[in-house]
């Protein structure tokens, strides 16, 4: 279980990844020893789990994002596994979802513009195994994406 | 910016981990340190490398709960937009808020200790909004990001 100083310290670090351990020390007033222990600690259990680089997109040109919302044919044993191993196949797929409710799998696609979108959309989504119905909402923008957890 | 393949292999690299030293992974990549650092710090100042994100397991933390979220605006046009996003972006357990063209007007990430409290946030905080009309929940069950087209 978490206690207040990992929330602090974790909340602080959400903020900002690239704290070091002194400048994390120094604003909890702990010693840098006690926060390295404590680091140590939750990535040994498994909360921290590291960090990695945000890629913005539109600075390489993908301008289009687009949220494909799917309905898998469930009368079929594999659909789940088949659909999600072919759009792990399509490098425009950024981020692959399952759910409980309408909606059984959601696909984050990423285009360079319309006519990419068009032509990725029919030659390689469509053409995905077992899908019963497709819904796409398109991104007109993004008003809050930091994805940080109310600790 | 037009990228060539060291900067590809830097971009993938440190969107699967951003913890390795330049020293590190230059060495994996046949570049010297000062190389390593001059490319990522192009590619920072270029925008293609927004930031950091910390990676927590959100369940040890005690978010057991995510949910996508449809919502379509009942009274369009006297609902304003921009004071719509900013009362639904001011909810901490709100992640994301995109604006969408389709069958929703916004999808939002909603995250919460478990589904009491997912409804509690939705019901209070959420439905209670003035605009909101039809709303779509589905609970997330597994997630994969995937390393994309570079």
């Amino acid at each position: 279980m978490l206690d207040d100083a990992d929330r602090r310290l974790l909340r602080l670090l959400q903020a900002d990844p690239t704290q070091t351990v002194p400048d994390l020390a120094d604003r909890l007033g702990l010693t840098p020893a006690r926060i390295t222990r404590r680091l140590d600690r939750l990535r040994e259990d498994g909360v921290l789990r590291g960090s990695h680089a945000i890629i913005d997109w539109r600075a390489l040109g993908y301008t289009i994002a687009v949220s494909l919302r799917v309905t898998l044919d469930k009368t079929v044993p594999r659909a789940f596994d088949d659909f999600i191993e072919a759009a792990r196949a399509v490098p425009e797929v950024i981020e692959i979802q399952t759910f409980l409710g309408r909606v059984d799998v959601r696909l984050s696609l990423i285009a360079k513009d319309l006519a990419g979108y068009q032509r990725l959309y029919r030659e390689q989504v469509l053409t995905l195994p077992h899908i019963a119905d497709i819904e796409a909402l398109m991104t007109v923008a993004t008003v809050k994406s930091d994805e940080s957890l109310p600790l | 910016m037009i990228l060539d393949e060291l900067d590809h292999q830097i971009l993938r690299a440190l969107s699967a981990n951003a913890e390795q030293s330049t020293k590190q992974l230059g060495q994996k990549l046949g570049l010297s340190q000062p190389a390593t650092w001059r490319r990522i710090k192009r590619l920072q100042d270029a925008g293609v490398i927004a930031g950091r994100k910390l990676d927590l397991d959100a369940e040890k933390v005690g978010f057991g709960v995510t949910v996508f979220l449809g919502v379509k605006l009942a009274t369009k046009g006297r609902v304003s937009l921009e004071d719509f996003e900013r009362a639904i972006g001011a909810i901490p357990e709100v992640q994301t808020v995109d604006h969408v063209l389709g069958l929703y007007d916004y999808r939002l990430r909603v995250v919460a200790r478990d589904l009491a409290d997912f409804e509690r946030v939705l019901r209070r905080r959420i439905m209670t909004m003035p605009g909101v009309g039809d709303v779509e929940a589905n609970v997330l069950l597994s997630e994969e990001r995937r390393p994309g087209p570079i």
